[in-house]
């Protein structure tokens, strides 16, 4: 994990730590067991083995365990998600253009740039198309991917809640720069937002 | 094949390698009907194949040790990284346990003379060599390899003016030699069985088998149609999938995926048959749960089949089909979960002797364990929209099909050698191999799923410089990883023409058919069909001495 800036990092990585530390355990447990084993078992050691056919309880409790585990990273995920896709009413509309290999914004009062600047704890809305083929809409430090599509239109939000500077990454191959469709969203106090948004 | 390998068992029969038939020398090759000449022509085409993939992967990962332009430009990249997706999948992966082994080793396993359909086996064997030509084709052929990856997205499939065409028409044929393949299993499983063998008598790698050959069968004709469909837009442009034209690209990801989600069963699920039968072995032991890890299998098959939209969780879809899809992905998982409990309880109370085949296995254990369980991460909604399309995923898959079914492959190769070919290979030599393909593999991979997290895209040909010591460590690990495929596949090349020669029946103290025939086996197989009665991996030997058994 590294430090995020949205308002979705608290349910994703809090998501992610639990699977981690619970695959870690099953991890941990199947190796250290597989090695245990394979050592007392060695056949220099123990040269006559049990036929040990099956045990029932056994294979319920280590279906059962399981089950219960995935179903509640499954939960945990799916919270998660929802509330990317709850779009809230107050967003800030910002009108993003993919083409090959750039990106474009555009605001409510007709700015246009390619770097995208938002303010600080406000919910912003990005309604997002393609002029040619897939890209996708991706900000590492907010936790959000948006595939972005030509002749239709594709929403995503987010609140940042750190002043800083982020990429935005092309996480949808898209030919030849794919690698270089970079773009930086610049999350600035409201004050200096507005001050910025007035320069047309 | 001029190899030279004992010609006669001990009994003085003609092993299948030196049979004389209706057709000589090569021809009796290229023209045998024979199950086991078949797996060897498989064999022999598969390795090409993977050792062109392997190094078009060394060469990828070369490009990658640093940011900028370092051997090639980003076209070039893009080609690469799209035949290194096509090859592995189409020409490795997928055939590699079923087409080797599987045809080789199929029939012996029920008591058969030969698969049920064995002309049919042979035109599946050039059906797979016609793709591969044709495939081989688009890389020469003026426009230059596809640079879609292998995946061939719409709208750029549709724009780009590389050989798309061939690379579809490739993977196409390709489709058609696994579905005749599974069609030839499913029917072999239940028509050729020898007596006495039931359900719950047949070893575990044929349920594994089985179960795949349906997913053959039913999966293969969705992608093929698929493919065909992209042609008639790249050639026509009817509009199905480009919105330029009314399409919709998500159905073509739909379709796509269809196929190639149950694909990845079709990868894994062999191998997971070929560890169920090699652990008891070098445990001198009965399986723990046979009727677990048999029924699994048909899990698998069965609920890998409902979850592919878990490839599009960026994509748009519905709530519903979000919601659906990610708990269909967890509820997956735990077939296989079943099978590794099982597997490691089978070391219990074994008499273990560790061997290059059981190195693999338990590596196979380990490796498929990490890529599954960052599988069901994958899983999870709120976790995939930030991994998707980043070097996590390609981490994640490498571990299931390269950690998993590729040392699976080498599992079975180093098991099944001496019964193939009546020699033994230099078994310090394979273990070093082994030691030096488990690191390097480890290196090259685990960094990416590191930097998966922490934003680094896929299919990049170039990167922020903050990602470069993780893709120094892969690289260096793609270098000692090579390092073990040189040493293990020499090891055994050298096994064949000069390793010492053996007419051992059973080598290895395994207790299903194979090991009463003929090393290597005859050309019937059998000289009389053997009559079933017992459980496979009773191992009788323990509870005679112990006298009791745990139950």
């Amino acid at each position: 994990m590294f430090d995020g800036a949205s308002n979705f990092i608290e349910k994703v990585d809090g998501a992610f730590l639990f699977t981690i530390i619970v695959s870690v355990f099953f991890l941990v447990l199947i190796t250290v067991l597989m090695l245990v084993f394979v050592f007392k078992y060695n056949r220099k050691r123990h040269p006559k083995a049990v036929n040990v056919h099956s045990n029932v309880w056994l294979e319920v409790t280590w279906t059962v365990i399981p089950t219960i585990l995935v179903l509640i990273m499954f939960w945990y995920g799916w919270i998660g998600y929802a509330e990317m896709r709850a779009i809230p009413e107050n967003s800030m509309q910002v009108e993003v253009t993919a083409q090959m290999w750039k990106w474009t914004f555009k605001y409510e009062n007709g700015l246009q740039t390619d770097t995208l600047y938002v303010p600080v704890n406000k919910p912003v809305k990005l309604k997002m198309t393609s002029r040619d083929v897939n890209h996708a809409f991706y900000i590492p430090a907010f936790r959000i991917k948006k595939d972005v599509y030509p002749a239709r239109d594709r929403f995503a939000w987010f609140q940042a809640d750190k002043i800083g500077s982020y990429d935005i990454a092309c996480a949808e191959y898209c030919g030849l720069n794919h690698s270089y469709m970079y773009s930086k969203i610049h999350v600035l106090s409201e004050q200096d937002f507005n001050g910025w948004l007035q320069k047309k | 094949m001029s190899v030279d390998v004992a010609a006669l068992s001990t009994n003085g029969h003609t092993s299948y390698i030196d049979f004389q038939g209706k057709h000589k020398g090569v021809l009796g090759w290229l023209l045998s009907t024979d199950h086991k000449r078949i797996g060897i022509l498989y064999l022999i085409a598969i390795l090409t194949f993977f050792a062109v993939g392997v190094t078009i992967g060394f060469f990828m990962r070369l490009e990658l040790i640093a940011p900028g332009k370092t051997i090639m430009n980003p076209q070039t990249y893009n080609s690469l990284f799209t035949l290194h997706g096509v090859i592995m999948i189409f020409l490795f992966v997928i055939p590699g346990i079923p087409a080797i082994f599987g045809n080789f080793f199929l029939p012996i396993l029920i008591g058969a003379k030969d698969v049920a359909f064995p002309r049919l086996n042979l035109f599946s064997w050039y059906l797979y060599i016609f793709g591969a030509l044709l495939a081989v084709l688009s890389i020469l052929l003026p426009g230059g390899p596809a640079d879609t990856g292998w995946t061939f997205y719409i709208p750029y499939s549709v724009r780009t003016g590389t050989n798309v065409l061939l690379a579809l028409f490739a993977a196409f044929v390709l489709g058609f030699s696994s579905i005749l393949t599974g069609l030839n299993f499913v029917t072999t499983v239940h028509r050729l069985r020898a007596p006495g063998m039931g359900w719950f008598k047949m070893p575990l790698s044929v349920w594994s088998l089985y179960a795949t050959a349906w997913v053959q069968i039913l999966a293969t004709p969705i992608i093929g149609i698929t493919l065909l469909l992209v042609v008639i837009e790249r050639v026509f442009g009817v509009g199905l999938f480009d919105p330029a034209l009314g399409g919709d690209p998500v159905l073509y990801q739909h379709l796509f995926w269809i196929y190639s989600h149950p694909a990845v069963y079709i990868m894994i699920l062999p191998a997971m048959g070929v560890v169920s039968e090699i652990i008891p072995v070098f445990a001198q032991r009965t399986i723990f749960g046979y009727k677990f890890i048999a029924y699994s299998s048909i899990a698998i098959a069965l609920f890998g089949s409902l979850v592919w939209a878990h490839h599009m969780f960026t994509a748009g879809m519905s709530n519903t089909g979000q919601f659906i899809f990610s708990l269909l992905t967890m509820i997956v998982a735990i077939p296989s979960a079943i099978k590794v409990f099982n597997w490691t309880a089978t070391l219990y109370k074994g008499s273990i002797w560790v061997t290059p085949p059981l190195l693999y296995v338990l590596a196979f254990i380990f490796l498929f364990s990490i890529g599954g369980l960052t599988g069901i991460m994958q899983g999870v909604l709120s976790i995939d929209i930030h991994v998707h399309d980043t070097s996590f995923i390609v981490a994640h898959f490498h571990y299931v099909m390269f950690g998993g079914t590729g040392f699976g492959i080498f599992a079975a190769f180093h098991y099944w050698f001496p019964k193939m070919f009546g020699r033994m290979y230099n078994i310090k030599t394979a273990k070093a191999a082994f030691w030096f393909l488990f690191i390097g593999f480890n290196l090259l991979y685990f960094p990416m799923f590191i930097m998966g997290w922490l934003g680094m895209p896929r299919r990049y040909y170039d990167y922020l410089p903050e990602y470069q010591p993780f893709h120094l460590i892969s690289t260096v690990g793609s270098w000692i990883l090579i390092v073990g495929l040189i040493i293990m596949f020499a090891n055994l090349i050298y096994a064949l023409k000069k390793g010492k020669v053996t007419a051992e029946k059973n080598p290895w103290g395994g207790e299903t058919l194979e090991w009463k025939v003929d090393t290597p086996p005859i050309h019937e197989n059998f000289h009389t069909i053997p009559i079933v009665t017992e459980r496979p991996y009773e191992y009788k030997n323990n509870d005679l001495i112990l006298n009791q058994e745990v139950k």
